[in-house]
């Protein structure tokens, strides 16, 4: 087997130039290169692939489509199953899902299936392909759902229950819909006006989505069930944690949250033609080693930092951020501290972060997550920055939760839900981020397509 | 996905202070008294927390009042009867705990005033007695006096000048009050950070409760960016929604200071850029 093609790589920008902007950073196939990587899938009968995927999109199917070139239809196929393949094709940890499971990874050359998604999707935007999501029961199905928040895998419950004739409205708390993938992911890997295409595809074929309701605050649940005849709570993982050392609220010490959601959903890279400002650091620290660390790095150099450095307490075989983002990271000069963890910040007499004292880790056994613990030595260092980052990760939501004793969490605030999506008060159903904690957009997705399908079965039997 | 934000009546009430009242329905339909909402002016602009000063769940406005500091408060005064505002998202926040006592004391300063009011208010429809310090750099900068009047069993006015009231400190009236024997249930302090610190070390001096309505930097108001963190009792909490308001001899009230000025730098840049393009949207 040894013949087999090696994968068509996706095409990048160059490390310096793409500092310079906020612009994509990977470019998308040609037709050419999405042609030749689409000759190499096996066409496996057991679709292996499709397994992996968790919202079943039919992978050879539309693969094969691609090879006779027949784009449109390959684009059918696809948004069958997923209403926004332009962003899954982009930010899937495809190695973990689809293609993980794809028979050529054996040989460590498994399709890039994501990258040919992405090829598809594009191809249907430029040429203004549009697919009516609505199917040919729309209107046999009567009830008004109810959707709170906007997020993936609010997305995938709205299209879905739309699909099967149901009235869904989407309720907001931001200005702007799309979740994480609006005021976390950057531009760079993820374009806002993406986004918005794949959002605006949702409002024309139907879904309303109400922008600035805060459930629990403007409306309650209470009264949601007075005008709708399910609920679904998709309100992600949001609420920042913190490390719990002293000098923590001094000054230009964001959370990953907040750092991303001035650039990304206000626009602070381009302050001061849009208002919202955001501290340049000269010399920043990020601490944490996931995605959002990546994502929180890469963007403070685009602002203009001289170093970025991430402080994480593992080694890089344990680090939870995507390889390719760990690769761009470091293409572009992201630096990584391993083995520490803060133990203090240390502030200047404006309050200003001046300096991080971190304290030496070595790895011992491996901990209940399977990975090697750090454990303190006692030895410290220092470093001086400007600016740091906290990008440790999140609690799930409270707002929801707090508002509306019926709906159990667990110890660790994540909203309890049976297998099928049912939270523990009637009519009322949960996926994604809020019952997962930190997931991925594929995850939550799949989360919406379950508790989407019980939805209508429970409707059924009213 | 549009809703409309119409301003609906305007009403300048000192140099660069204006009352704006905003059609809201679904947020006059629940707002409580110690709530706010998020604004935004237009697409590209801030997204700042204002405080509910009153609102009509009748007729659907909810009123706000604010001082032009900067930037994003400045393109706010621009909106004229009519036209409609960007964003406007609420109520925000966990509502003034209201309960009947014999004495409340409430001390505001500055626009704050106005952010007072709805508070006073309550405390007074309860059926407590309303002892109200409110207090401005001047005469001319004084606003919502007859409306705290109106709520308030004996008002007291302080100014920096002495252009009206007391020549001082709305904190100065406080202490002599407290020195002259009052023994409020709680005092309850809005305006200037300063003043609150100031305000907050007389009350516990005085062994008397007291309650802040905080005023930190916001960007999403729901607990989701944590910028409005502030450490109360040690703890690092979230103001958006687990305040504004807490317990006053708890606050770190240096921390919040200094956090309050993080972005003087960036926001004289984009003031500057505004005036020079000549101040409008
Ligand atoms: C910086 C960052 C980078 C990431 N990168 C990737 C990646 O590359 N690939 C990947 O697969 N995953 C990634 N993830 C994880 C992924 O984004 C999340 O797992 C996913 O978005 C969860 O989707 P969700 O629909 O559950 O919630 P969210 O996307 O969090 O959406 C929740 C929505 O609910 C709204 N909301 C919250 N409370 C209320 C309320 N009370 N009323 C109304 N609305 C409310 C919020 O404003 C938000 O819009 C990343 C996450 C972050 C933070
Ligand atoms: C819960 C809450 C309720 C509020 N209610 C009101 C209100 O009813 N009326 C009102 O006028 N203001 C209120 N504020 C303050 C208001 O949000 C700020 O004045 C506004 O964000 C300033 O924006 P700007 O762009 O116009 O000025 P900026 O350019 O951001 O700031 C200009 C000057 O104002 C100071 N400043 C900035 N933010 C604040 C702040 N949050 N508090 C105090 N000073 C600040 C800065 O240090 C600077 O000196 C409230 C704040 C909070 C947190
Ligand atoms: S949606 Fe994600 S998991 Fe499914 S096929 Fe596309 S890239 Fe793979
Ligand atoms: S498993 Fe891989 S090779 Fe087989 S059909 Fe799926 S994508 Fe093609
Ligand atoms: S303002 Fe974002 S968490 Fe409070």
């Amino acid at each position: 087997m040894s013949k087999i093609k090696s994968r068509v790589l996706i095409p990048k920008r160059e490390p310096l130039e793409r500092l310079k902007d906020f612009n994509e950073v990977a470019l998308g196939y040609s037709e050419k290169e999405a042609l030749e990587e689409a000759s190499r899938c096996i066409q496996c009968p057991s679709k292996p692939c499709v397994q992996g995927c968790p919202v079943e999109i039919d992978i050879p199917r539309f693969i094969k489509l691609i090879r006779e070139r027949r784009y449109e239809e390959a684009y059918k196929v696809i948004k069958d199953k997923c209403p926004i393949p332009a962003i899954t094709g982009r930010v899937c940890p495809q190695e973990k899902q689809c293609e993980k499971l794809c028979t050529l990874a054996k040989f460590g050359k498994p399709i890039a299936i994501g990258a040919l998604e992405r090829f598809v999707a594009d191809w249907a935007r430029e040429k203004g392909v549009y697919i009516e999501v609505r199917n040919s029961n729309f209107n046999s199905k009567n009830g008004k759902i109810a959707v709170i928040g906007s997020g993936p895998a609010g997305i995938v419950v709205a299209s879905d229950l739309l699909r099967l004739g149901y009235e869904v409205t989407i309720f907001e708390a931001l200005h702007v819909p799309g979740g994480v993938l609006t005021y976390g992911i950057p531009e760079f890997r993820l374009p806002k006006r993406i986004v918005n295409d794949e959002i605006k595809c949702l409002v024309e074929s139907g879904v309303n989505i109400e922008l600035g309701f805060i459930v629990g605050k403007t409306i309650t649940i209470y009264d949601l069930l007075k005008e709708f005849n399910a609920i679904f709570i998709g309100t992600g993982a949001g609420h920042p944690r913190f490390l719990e050392i002293p000098g923590e609220n001094l000054s230009y010490i964001y959370t990953a949250n907040e750092f991303l959601t001035r650039i990304n959903l206000m626009k602070a890279y381009l302050f001061p033609y849009y208002d919202t400002p955001i501290r340049k650091g000269k010399y920043v620290a990020v601490i944490g080693g996931g995605n959002t660390a990546m994502d929180a790095a890469r963007s403070a150099l685009r602002l203009g930092a001289e170093k970025v450095f991430v402080l994480y307490r593992r080694t890089k075989s344990e680090m939870p951020a995507r390889r390719e983002e760990i690769a761009n990271a470091e293409e572009e000069g992201v630096e990584f501290i391993f083995l520490v963890q803060p133990i203090e910040f240390i502030g200047n007499s404006l309050g200003a972060v001046s300096e991080i004292k971190l304290m030496k880790m070595r790895l011992g056994e491996p901990d209940e997550t399977g990975r090697p613990k750090p454990i303190p030595t006692d030895e410290t260092i220092s470093i001086q920055v400007d600016v740091v980052i906290n990008a440790i990760g999140f609690h799930p939501n409270p707002l929801v939760p707090m508002t509306t004793p019926e709906i159990k969490v667990d110890k660790r605030g994540r909203i309890i839900v049976d297998k099928e999506g049912r939270t523990t008060m009637p009519k009322v159903y949960a996926g994604g981020d809020i019952v997962v904690g930190e997931g991925t957009v594929i995850e939550a997705m799949g989360w919406g397509r379950i508790a989407a399908r019980t939805i209508d079965r429970d409707m059924s039997f009213l | 996905m549009a809703n409309s934000y119409r301003v609906l009546r305007k009403r300048i009430l000192a140099s660069g202070i204006k009352e704006m009242d905003i059609y809201a329905p679904r947020i006059a339909r629940v707002a409580m008294p110690g709530q706010f909402i998020m604004v935004m002016a237009d697409e590209g602009g801030e997204r700042i927390p204002l405080t509910l000063v009153d609102w009509s769940k009748v007729e659907g406005w909810i009123r706000i009042v604010f001082q032009e500091v900067g930037v994003s408060t400045m393109k706010l005064g621009l909106f004229e009867p009519g036209e409609s505002l960007y964003y406007v998202s609420g109520p925000h926040g966990t509502p003034t705990h209201v309960s009947k006592l014999n004495t409340v004391v409430i001390v505001a300063g500055g626009v704050a005033i106005a952010a007072a009011y709805p508070i006073a208010k309550a405390f007074r429809d309860v059926g407590s007695r309303v002892i109200s310090i409110i207090g401005a750099k001047n005469s001319s900068l004084l606003i919502y006096e007859e409306e705290i009047k109106s709520v308030s069993t004996e008002i007291h006015i302080s100014t920096d000048d002495g252009s009206r009231g007391i020549r001082g400190f709305t904190s100065d009236v406080l202490e002599s009050l407290l020195a002259s024997g009052l023994k409020p249930d709680l005092v309850w302090m809005v305006g200037p950070t300063i003043m609150m610190k100031v305000c907050s070390a007389i009350a516990k001096r005085y062994g008397v409760r007291a309650v802040a309505s905080l005023n930190p930097i916001m960007v999403c108001g729901m607990g989701m960016c944590g910028a409005c963190r502030i450490r109360v009792d040690g703890r690092i909490r979230f103001a958006c929604f687990e305040g504004p308001e807490f317990d006053a001899s708890s606050v770190e009230w240096d921390e919040l200071i200094l956090r309050l000025q993080m972005y003087r730098e960036e926001e004289q840049l984009s003031l500057k850029r505004f005036l020079e393009g000549g101040g409008h949207i």
